[in-house]
């Protein structure tokens, strides 16, 4: 019989090109949840390098870079992103496959910054908010998780079964940041 | 008319508008109330309550007269202050309040009983006949005083909502503001400089006073220019802060759209909720309007607004104006309109011994007692110690001396202070934390004084940041604010209006203090003084000083009523913006979504969740026909039900079992691995939270169900008990309710369907009921359990979400081909009651374990959240209503959810209630209605017969009493 399809959690609504802003889904990443136990987490953050070579990151930020990435999720929580969690970090934290709960998204453009303003109260200043800092905050009424990747690229994750709301609401920001844009052009 | 050489406005590209259907042109940068004073209109509205005929008073955001209604159809926006409508090509404004042309309002006959609608006229009149109020006064008195009107359609324009976040918010753009700015960010902080005017500058370029030895315009452009280099400004023009609330947020409305033609995906407006680490309030101050006899007439206005039409405008409300003052800042504005061209016929000083600054007719020890002129003052009448005289004119300018804008200090409960040597109320040291007022709010009204206010302003917010502040010098201004007389009132025949909006007169305040409303607040609600839409921007100073005089007390301690956001009046457009129809809310869709509405299926709402009703087939006509037959299939052959919406948390770590122990009612660390208990959760009150299956993985894994409405709450709850209760316990536990896709598969070829799909058969004995396990379907891991919500041989298989749309539809139509199918959420309903499976329709949070039959589920060999509270007292009396099943058996054969139970011979009202029906279905299994519901003494009374009786479908039938499990009670199906 033939195999099961796969259908990402944005499947047809993006990618998204609006005022010079792009906003793309992320498919078929791997990402584990890492919750280390009681007193692990000196030896799961020496594991992590031992294995990925990256360190279990600190409230608000990541770890990693590229394509392999550790990214704070909460009080003794973290997203292992882009790779296989290598067994031996089984001996010191708590794992869970999170790949299909997310929907993640990447949104660049010197407007970014301005579309995301309308959705979260993340403080997305240069200063405030640096490349590899993350916050655990809401777009518009979802929970959800916003990390700088670059001067004008962030990446929001939202629940997988919000991805129709979230599309729409991101849109429906860089259409009026655009707008915007139009009249004071 | 148009003053040459003067103005901001670009007149090399006219604009053309309308007004009351009637043509006009402006210029570029005009508003509403410039072009029509430019084009000789003097009349632009009706008062409120006497219909009287008024102008423009002011030229800003507190405008009380000159309120219009902007746009058409369903775009159109009442209560419009002229004042900030900018000008665009093809704008269509109107004036409101009135009955016929603006010229001949038939209600301005108001105005000729004045004294039937002074302070409590209606309190006292329209007492009775009492049912007359709604019917009859109650519609015509709305319908006279009134202001704009709504379109009555649903808005089309579009809003939003933002964030922004600053080191320094400086509240509002002239001289004290710009200086406080241009600090503050040479100093490195990042900066809002926010005003809500088109153009930054504020009285600066209204007064257009020389400052560094410039022009004030042109100084402006500099300091902007000077801004923007620091690149650490973010200019905010037309954005009006609207609120102070707490930990330094402020709300701030930006008219982002209504000052050009409609463009699509354009918000017209912005609500903006702004964090500023420290906030400058360089709020300026408000002129003063003077209360002396027949003060209302077009052509009256505050000479500080003369100023500004013709310095930002280039438009003089008159050719022959007179000034009416109190001190000696207003003499400028007869100076310049001199400058410009304009005849000044005479200036009226309040005071004695006056030098004039110009050349013009000085009148002083004088007051204004007296105005003619219908639709324009054309002639005054003033008084002086040897007596009264008139001068003929077509401009009365007035001004009282200045109000420090002290609003937005007051928002977190600070009650301004009494300053007596300039005779105003001045923000209260550290009213709102972080704010700094700096400039006239702050009381200090000469140029000099707020430029200097700006800076030492900044560099209290820079210390507070830790950051150096820039030696930045006071560019060379006027320091004179001149001398100035407090004259809160003139005595004279005839009316004199405090509030113009909602026409309150100095006697309306008077009849207050005699008839002892001699609170400030209750004077305030008994003649509406300071609610009409400027708030008493224009006259709360002057009511209370009237008030204070009136008995005999001082102002200090008569004090203002409370200033509260929102400083000028927010649309709800933009304070709901996004949140308008599904905006309200996220919809949460399972992965089966599309296969189901494909299917025709009805999606109905499960808290944010979406899922179907039923899946009809074709020939079906009502929900009954396809839930029938779902059930059937179920019954008969197999059934597929998406069940991903149940919360799913993976609990691990060596203290798993022992924290299930502490959160669940019975014991689940003597459950082995590969297994799967049903587990009742109670809230520390002792009543049921929660219920659902929880697997044991492995020795320190677990994952807990719940139910779809609780998921949430169970999440937080976990969280509250180990981060606060045992913080001690090694245990972890998150989410993975989006993780998984999982699908019921019940019915008697339940096993028959999987072992086509799994990558090994299942084998009865090692999938016994209750078990679980991990299993591969063509190469993807899942997890299977076996478990049934349906009374049916059953199992729910778990694969990945990316490969939940791909499994449904393959499990569907494996399904089919067997003599099943889908079935939706009124089946599973039903399926359940056949059961007497409980869901949140019976623990609906008032009851306990004991209610449900469930007791002795709470195990006596260990502690958990509300043992303690489920055995207190009164919770385990037999007398209770306890869960039962109930089904019809008289002549009438349907029940409902909602009815309520009585004994046969008693009448059906409260007193007799012996309990209500919780669930109902119609079983076609059992071919009768069966519910659940909780009766008192329950258990005890099966077999008997009550009465139910649902008042609100009138609808009244015998049922039995009996056990809950209505189908196959002894099990052997599920377990087959």
């Amino acid at each position: 019989m033939a195999n099961l399809i796969r259908t990402s959690a944005a499947a047809g609504q993006l990618p998204a090109d609006i005022g010079g802003m792009t906003l793309t889904e992320l498919t078929d990443l791997q990402i584990t949840s890492l919750q280390p136990f009681a007193g692990a987490t000196p030896a799961l953050s020496a594991a992590l390098e031992a294995a990925h070579g990256l360190g279990f990151p600190a409230p608000g930020k990541t770890t990693g870079k590229g394509d392999l990435r550790a990214i704070w999720t909460g009080q003794d929580q973290a997203f292992l992103v882009g790779v296989q969690p290598d067994a031996a970090l089984f001996d010191h934290a708590a794992l869970t496959d999170q790949s299909d709960a997310w929907c993640v998204m990447h949104l660049d453009g010197a407007r970014s910054r301005d579309a995301l303003a309308r959705l979260t109260p993340v403080n997305l200043s240069g200063t405030a908010f640096k490349r590899g800092q993350t916050a655990r905050s809401m777009i518009g009424h979802m929970a959800a998780i916003i990390t700088r990747l670059g001067p004008n690229r962030f990446e929001v994750m939202v629940f997988r079964s919000m991805a129709k709301t979230a599309v729409h609401e991101l849109t429906e920001a860089m259409t009026a940041v655009a707008a915007r844009a139009r009249l004071n052009a | 008319m148009r003053v040459d050489g003067k103005g901001l406005v670009d007149r090399g590209r006219p604009v053309k508008f309308t007004f009351n259907a009637q043509g006009y042109t402006g210029f570029a940068g005009d508003t509403v109330a410039s072009a029509l004073m430019a084009s000789g209109v003097k009349l632009v509205g009706r008062s409120f309550k006497y219909h009287r005929p008024r102008g423009v008073l002011t030229a800003g955001s507190e405008e009380p007269n000159a309120l219009i209604e902007v746009g058409t159809g369903a775009h159109r926006t009442p209560n419009t202050r002229a004042t900030m409508q900018e000008l665009f090509e093809g704008l269509t404004t109107n004036s409101q309040n009135h009955i016929g042309p603006l010229e001949r309002d038939l209600l301005s006959i108001n105005d000729l009983f004045p004294s039937f609608l002074s302070a409590g006229f209606y309190y006292k009149t329209f007492m009775w006949p009492r049912k007359f109020w709604e019917k009859l006064y109650e519609p015509a008195i709305r319908r006279a005083a009134g202001l704009g009107r709504l379109s009555g359609k649903a808005d089309p324009d579009t809003y939003e909502r933002a964030y922004a976040h600053c080191d320094v918010l400086v509240v509002g753009g002239g001289p004290a503001g710009l200086m406080a700015a241009l600090t503050a960010a040479q100093a490195g902080a990042d900066v809002i400089l926010a005003d809500e005017n088109p153009r930054f500058g504020g009285r600066l370029i209204a007064d257009d006073e020389d400052i560094a030895g410039l022009p004030a315009a042109v100084w402006v452009q500099d300091t902007l220019a000077a801004l923007k280099d620091t690149g650490r400004v973010r200019m905010m023009t037309r954005t009006t802060v609207t609120g102070a609330y707490d930990g330094g947020m402020y709300g701030a409305l930006e008219r982002v759209g209504h000052h050009v033609p409609a463009q699509s995906d354009l918000p017209v407006e912005c609500f903006w909720r702004i964090h500023a680490r420290q906030t400058v309030l360089a709020a300026g101050a408000l002129e003063r309007p003077l209360a002396f006899p027949m003060n209302d007439r077009p052509g009256i206005l505050m000479a500080s607004a003369v100023n500004s039409y013709l310095n930002l405008y280039g438009t003089t409300p008159g050719q022959n104006v007179t000034l009416f003052a109190t001190n000696d800042n207003a003499h400028r504005t007869a100076v310049i309109l001199q400058q410009a061209g304009v005849r000044v016929a005479a200036v009226i000083d309040s005071r004695t011994g006056v030098t004039a600054q110009g050349d013009y007719r000085l009148i002083d020890g004088a007051q204004v007692v007296g105005t003619k002129g219908r639709q324009g003052v054309r002639e005054i009448t003033y008084r002086t110690a040897g007596g009264t005289d008139t001068i003929i004119t077509d401009c009365l300018a007035m001004s009282g001396g200045w109000n420090p804008n002290v609003s937005l200090t007051c928002h977190m409960n600070g009650r301004p202070v009494w300053n007596p040597d300039i005779k105003a109320f001045v923000p209260a040291e550290g009213a709102v934390p972080g704010l700094t007022p700096a400039g006239a709010c702050a009381g200090h009204y000469s140029t000099h004084a707020c430029l200097t206010g700006g800076i030492a302003a900044a560099k209290t917010a820079l210390a507070a940041l830790g950051k150096r502040a820039p030696s930045i010098k006071t560019p060379a201004a006027r320091d004179q604010a001149g001398d100035a007389q407090a004259l809160w009132y003139v005595e004279g025949k005839g009316r004199a209006w405090l509030d113009f909006g909602n026409d309150v007169t100095t006697k309306d305040i008077r009849q207050a203090a005699q008839e002892n409303f001699a609170s400030v607040e209750h004077m305030k609600r008994y003649t509406t003084q300071g609610m009409a839409p400027d708030q008493g921007k224009n006259s709360n100073i002057a009511a209370l000083a009237l008030l204070a005089d009136s008995t005999g007390r001082g102002i200090p301690e008569t004090g203002t009523t409370t200033y509260r956001p929102p400083y000028v009046p927010v649309s709800l457009g933009a304070l709901g913006a996004g949140a308008q129809g599904k905006g309200f809310a996220p919809e949460r869709f399972t992965t089966s979504h599309a296969a189901s509405v494909e299917r025709g299926a009805p999606m109905i709402e499960a808290g944010l969740w979406y899922r179907p009703s039923y899946i009809p087939r074709p020939g079906e006509r009502t929900w009954r026909q396809s839930c029938d037959r779902e059930i059937g299939l179920v019954r008969g052959a197999v059934g597929i039900c998406d069940v991903s919406t149940l919360g799913k948390i993976d609990i691990q770590g060596p203290d798993a079992g022992a924290f299930l122990d502490l959160v669940y009612a019975n014991t689940f660390s003597t459950l082995k691995p590969g297994r799967v208990r049903y587990g009742l959760m109670l809230r520390e009150d002792g009543h049921v939270m929660d219920d659902g299956t929880t697997a044991r993985l492995t020795d320190t894994h677990f994952v807990m169900t719940t139910t779809t409405a609780a998921a949430g709450q169970v999440m937080k709850h976990l969280e509250f008990v180990h981060q606060c209760l045992v913080p001690h316990m090694n245990v972890r536990f998150i989410s993975v309710t989006e993780q998984w896709a999982q699908f019921a598969v019940a019915g008697p070829l339940a096993r028959d369907l999987l072992d086509s799909v799994l990558d090994t058969p299942l084998r009865a004995d090692t999938w016994p009921f209750m078990a679980c396990g991990p299993v591969s379907l063509q190469g993807v891991s899942g997890r299977l359990f076996r478990i049934s919500f349906s009374g049916e041989h059953a199992y729910e298989i778990a694969v990945p979400a990316r490969y939940g749309n791909a499994l449904f539809r393959d499990l569907v139509a494996r399904a089919e081909a067997m003599g099943g199918g889908a079935y939706g959420m009124e089946a599973l309903n039903v399926l359940r009651i056949e059961k007497g499976f409980i869901t949140h329709s019976e623990i609906h949070g008032r009851v306990t374990a004991f209610d449900i039959g469930m007791h002795r589920m709470i195990s006596d060999k260990k502690d958990c959240i509300g043992k303690a509270a489920a055995n207190r007292p009164g919770l385990l009396e037999p007398s209770r209503e306890r869960l039962v099943g109930l089904r019809p058996v008289g002549d009438v054969k349907q029940i409902t959810a909602g009815g309520r139970l009585f004994d046969h011979d008693d009448p059906p009202v409260r007193e007799n209630d012996q309990g209500y029906i919780t669930s109902v279905g119609y079983s076609p299994t059992l071919e009768s209605y069966l519910g659940l519901g909780f009766v008192r003494y329950g258990p005890e009374r099966l077999g008997d017969t009550i009465k139910m009786v649902d008042h609100l479908r009138g609808l009244e039938a015998q049922v039995e009493i009996c056990d809950p499990v209505f189908f196959d009670p002894e099990g052997g199906r599920v377990r087959g």
